[in-house]
């Protein structure tokens, strides 16, 4: 059995997911990146090895994704986080259109042809306004663990208008909300909606087009899924491995180039 | 040309003669700032170099005197001396690192630049005159402006004959005559008709070697690089516009690239991705933001800059020495007008750059400090997807400023570019049973 993986160095967060030539998941892991990239991606790999129980010697082709791609010292190519949540989401998704990636400083949008080509992707620039980075923002403010941001967003009933579009600032207008004496989960849903419009921005510069994909970590967070599926007024696909896209779709490249027994055409 | 065409002689010639020109050019600049002769400040979208070349009027362009300083790393520093002075970090970052040249008594990397004594501009982009505006306010310097009449419908050229561009013509005739007048009190010196024919004469000839040249990086593999090299084409070609210097510079240049293309010689780099380029470079990061692309094996054939930074002449107007004035503003008409229209029309410009280059991909490149150019491009963008399909990038950055250029996100979207790219033509290959 050969066996391919997919290593996602992201801003936050660190995946790394192991999948079979039939391309079912293997083996899995999600670690905290901090400040030594190297490790961070050594670690996630070893504990996806761990939990499959393959050794390394048996992974024929490992990909490098996201910001932190070329520090995958033991990856065998590079691909980009935006052709892998493509890439990923056609794989568990197969009518997938149209990707939307929040993460922990980007949010991204791609729109996907019908045979899993990269048509146009958009990302924000230059500002983190509108990712997870703005929802920990809130969190920070608001002192609740960023776990229960989406759960407690969906008992409020009047959400609040947040006017910034900048995550620094966003601290301070959640704070002068609270002192308006506004219910915490009427702000939180208003943040929550403030960020789907931005990206339902993002996503309209793409196109947007049936099926829609949410990834990336903010994927998880039941209010943001409620809050783009009101903005769009449409249903998002959704599961539990949509936090692990970027390396699923990686992995997917790397079985690709075990099948292909070549250098791959889109490594790096 | 008396002298053997062997690669060694002819290859990279243009560069390094436009390179040779440039330090001509700055130092003459350099000699009048301190022997005070008077000195015209123009712009590349009508520079009128042609008239000003008769009255033997050395030229600052201050779009490529400030574009020099990103290029040349020192641009933050100057972009900062203008801030602190009070203007916002949102305008047009030439007038800025102008503006802070000025301050600092015209001292510029490539030396000191002479106060002007004129300034010369068209509408063709609407910073220019509030910039003109800037030297009348310091210095009194007396400003021409030069009205062209746009094109009625976008990106609709008229043409000698039709009875609008015929009253366009008489318009704009009568401004230039007015611009000699002015030339001749600021010099002391009276106009020379048969001067004027001959430096017309030599726009003519730079002129029609400049249509060539786009024209032969229809070649696979292509042969200069519309990005790096054509930025030191473009340079020479507004500079040294009307002048036998120049007019010898692209006669030379265009024999080089015939020389490539006979031979096969193309860029540096082998030619995987046939791109070109819309908008205005990166020049903070002017060769890093080219190797981002080339890389991958991507190289920039043309670009909607050569077009319009060059005032148009792309579009290979050659003026009629018979009629000269009549025929200057004939040819600033045409040819500024194909200009604005390479700038606001930059899709039109694309389709025809797709089909007659055979093009991969199209990258654009809007930046902060320039809504004119900026303006429309996503849309623009977005009609050439719905036309042709092409693949295309949209990377946003500075021409001027660092503070906004981000090599690593710049890199994640060029990377995924190339991707696509690369998966496209795998399918294409595929359905080909390639």
């Amino acid at each position: 059995m050969a066996y391919g993986a997919g290593v996602d160095v992201g801003s936050t967060q660190t995946k790394a997911i192991i999948l079979d030539e039939d391309a079912n998941i293997v083996g899995r892991a999600l670690t905290d990146t901090g400040a030594n990239v190297i490790e961070a991606a050594e670690n996630a790999y070893r504990v996806a090895l761990e939990q499959s129980g393959i050794s390394a010697d048996e992974v024929e082709y490992v990909i490098g994704t996201g910001y932190g791609r070329y520090r995958v010292t033991f990856g065998d190519a590079q691909v980009t986080e935006i052709s892998c949540h493509g890439r990923g989401a056609v794989h568990l998704f197969p009518n997938t259109r149209t990707v939307v990636d929040m993460g922990g400083q980007d949010t991204k949008a791609i729109s996907v042809s019908p045979d899993g080509e990269i048509v146009d992707f958009c990302m924000n620039d230059k500002c983190a306004a509108g990712t997870g980075r703005f929802l920990g923002a809130a969190a920070a403010a608001l002192d609740i663990p960023l776990d229960d941001l989406g759960p407690v967003s969906l008992t409020g009933t009047k959400p609040i208008k947040i006017s910034t579009t900048c995550t620094v600032f966003a601290e301070s207008e959640v704070l002068a909300w609270i002192g308006k004496g506004k219910k915490i989960e009427d702000i939180l849903w208003g943040v929550h909606q403030s960020i789907a419009t931005r990206s339902v921005g993002l996503m309209r510069r793409v196109g947007i087009e049936d099926e829609i994909t949410f990834t990336g970590g903010v994927s998880r967070n039941a209010g943001m899924v409620k809050a783009l599926e009101e903005r769009l007024g449409h249903k998002l696909n959704i599961s539990d491995d949509c936090h692990y896209m970027g390396a699923v779709g990686a992995a997917m490249f790397a079985l690709d180039n075990i099948k292909a027994g070549r250098v791959p055409v889109a490594g790096g | 040309m008396s002298t053997e065409q062997t690669s060694e002689n002819l290859v990279g010639r243009g560069n390094k003669e436009g390179a040779a020109l440039f330090r001509e050019w700055f130092s003459e600049l350099h000699e009048t700032a301190h022997q005070g002769g008077p000195a015209a400040y123009v712009f590349v979208m009508g520079s009128m170099n042609e008239v000003l070349k008769t009255f033997d009027l050395p030229v600052v362009f201050p779009e490529i005197s400030s574009l020099q300083t990103a290029v040349r790393h020192s641009a933050h520093e100057l972009l900062e001396v203008a801030e602190d002075y009070g203007y916002s970090p949102d305008i047009c970052g030439y007038v800025k690192a102008d503006v802070a040249v000025q301050i600092r008594g015209g001292k510029h990397p490539m030396g000191d630049l002479p106060k002007p004594a004129l300034s010369v501009l068209t509408n063709a982009c609407n910073t220019y005159i509030k910039w003109a505006e800037i030297w009348e306010r310091m210095y009194g310097t007396p400003m021409v402006t030069i009205d062209i009449p746009g094109t009625r419908e976008g990106g609709g050229q008229t043409w000698s004959g039709n009875s609008d561009f015929e009253a366009d013509r008489k318009y704009v005739e009568v401004q230039i005559r007015e611009l000699i007048e002015t030339c001749e009190e600021v010099t002391g010196t009276k106009f020379d008709i048969d001067k004027f024919r001959e430096t017309l004469g030599h726009a003519n000839t730079m002129t029609r070697s400049w249509k060539r040249l786009l024209e032969l990086n229809a070649a696979r593999p292509s042969v200069f690089n519309a990005l790096t090299d054509g930025t030191v084409y473009l340079g020479v070609a507004n500079g040294f516009r009307g002048t036998e210097a120049g007019a010898r510079y692209f006669e030379r240049l265009v024999e080089e690239m015939e020389y490539k293309v006979a031979n096969g010689i193309g860029q540096s780099i082998e030619e995987k991705y046939r791109l070109i380029f819309v908008g205005v470079p990166c020049y903070p990061i002017f060769r890093r933001f080219n190797e981002l692309f080339t890389e991958w094996g991507g190289t920039f054939v043309s670009s909607t800059y050569l077009w319009f930074a060059s005032g148009g002449f792309n579009r290979g107007f050659e003026y009629d020495l018979d009629d000269p004035i009549a025929s200057m503003a004939e040819g600033s008409l045409i040819s500024v007008r194909d200009g604005m229209d390479s700038m606001f029309h930059q899709d039109r410009v694309a389709m025809d750059m797709i089909d007659e280059l055979g093009v991969d991909g199209v990258v654009y490149h809007p930046i902060k400090s320039c809504r004119t150019v900026s303006t429309g491009l996503a849309d623009g963008r977005r009609h050439l997807t719905e036309e042709t399909g092409i693949s295309s990038l949209f990377i946003e950055s500075d021409m001027m400023d660092r503070r906004v250029v981000s090599e690593a996100q710049m890199k994640n979207r060029i990377d995924a570019f190339f991707e696509g790219l690369a998966s496209r033509r795998k399918l294409a290959l595929a359905g080909q049973g390639g």
